[in-house]
């Protein structure tokens, strides 16, 4: 009984943990498979201390009007460091292929001269309807297909309708993006079937293929569900900007990102009607009430 | 005197400016705005010598905050 010959102890690890390799979206490596987008918070300050927490190294950005004849102060671009996050400019806010084209363009033009990495790619995110900020698909398939031709790595953000996302992805979009639910609406993954089928669909000889649930997380336990699935990535913003403690959310995203993902790849168990022990069912000392286990335990 | 529309609202201005000469009216530093004239993006090292002319349409845009 004595330790003293054993090769490892309790307080001795007897292995590491495999590595996961970090996700690679077009030329781009993320070291977090979290992205977070940077809009809704209440101060630039909270925006940056609540991304901070949540390890993301990718973080997106809208494209607008720059308010020309009036000082606004303050600047997102004052309170990102651009050495530690890739920005991804999305097309936010566009109704159709036309105007989200541009979005991208002039996205672009600003990466670029701000040398950030993020220059080369883009979230594309055409509405089809104000109400529900659902995709319009035939606007989303114009735009991703002249942005591919343009030499854009094109983050497409999508439903989670599966044939959709199969032409978006023949269309050539670096990553498909389908929706949990609606933008901003904190309702999870409303259809996980879908989103089983799109990723089985968009993995099937072509494993390495990034799929980014984006859209409508509420808490972290949706992130990890997100993984679970076997999603590569997930983008959320609101959850985080809108939480009561938008911090320490940023931090709950943060692990939860890495448990649904570790879960993922060790593996669940498959779910069962009945009960199995986690215990040894030999040597009990108690009898059992009823049942067949108990009389063959007898 | 000529008469453009700048993000989506009419200005005059005296005469023809180079869009450099433009953005020394914003109040950010040039490298977080992009500028689109007639829908085409204009790149950054022509700000200097593109001219915005009588009836041009300009967007000038930054990034914000979004997801």
């Amino acid at each position: 009984m004595s330790p003293a010959n054993a090769t490892s102890s309790p307080s001795t690890p007897a292995s590491t943990l495999p590595i996961d390799p970090p996700l690679q979206v077009g030329g781009h490596t993320l070291a977090s498979r979290l992205i977070v987008g940077t809009g809704r918070y209440e101060t630039m300050q909270e925006m940056r201390d609540s991304i901070d927490h949540s390890g993301a190294t990718c973080v997106t950005v809208a494209v607008r009007r720059e308010k020309l004849y009036s000082p606004t102060g303050q600047n997102i671009l004052d309170f990102l460091d651009l050495d530690r996050y890739t920005l991804l400019p999305n097309t936010a806010g566009c109704y159709n292929a036309t105007d989200a084209v541009r979005a991208a363009k002039l996205g672009r033009e600003i990466l670029r001269t701000l040398g950030n990495p993020g220059a080369d790619w883009v979230k594309l995110e055409v509405l089809g309807d104000s109400k529900t900020l659902l995709p319009d698909p035939v606007e989303t398939l114009t735009a991703c297909r002249e942005l591919v031709a343009d030499g854009f790595s094109v983050l497409c953000y999508t439903s989670d309708d599966p044939v959709i996302a199969k032409r978006l992805k023949d269309l050539g979009a670096a990553s498909v993006m389908p929706a949990g639910s609606p933008i901003g609406s904190g309702q999870g993954l409303l259809n996980q079937n879908n989103l089983r089928i799109i990723l089985e669909y968009l993995k099937q000889d072509d494993p390495d293929y990034p799929v980014i649930i984006d859209a409508g997380v509420g808490t972290a336990s949706d992130v990890s569900q997100a993984f679970e699935l076997g999603a590569d990535g997930v983008l959320l913003n609101t959850a985080i900007a809108h939480a009561r403690d938008p911090v320490l959310m940023g931090s709950a995203m943060k692990h939860a990102a890495i448990a649904g993902r570790q879960a993922y790849l060790a593996g669940r168990i498959p779910k069962r009607l009945y009960g199995t022990a986690s215990s040894p069912v030999e040597g009990v000392i108690s009898t059992r009430p009823y049942g067949a286990a108990s009389r063959s335990a007898k | 005197m000529i008469t453009v529309t700048i993000n989506g609202n009419r200005v005059e201005l005296d005469q023809p400016m180079t869009i450099r000469e433009l953005l020394e009216t914003a109040h950010v530093p040039p490298n977080y705005l992009a500028v689109e004239i007639n829908a085409d993006v204009v790149p950054r090292e022509n700000h200097a010598v593109q001219m915005v002319n009588d009836g041009d349409c300009v967007e000038v845009v930054t990034l914000v905050g979004g997801g």
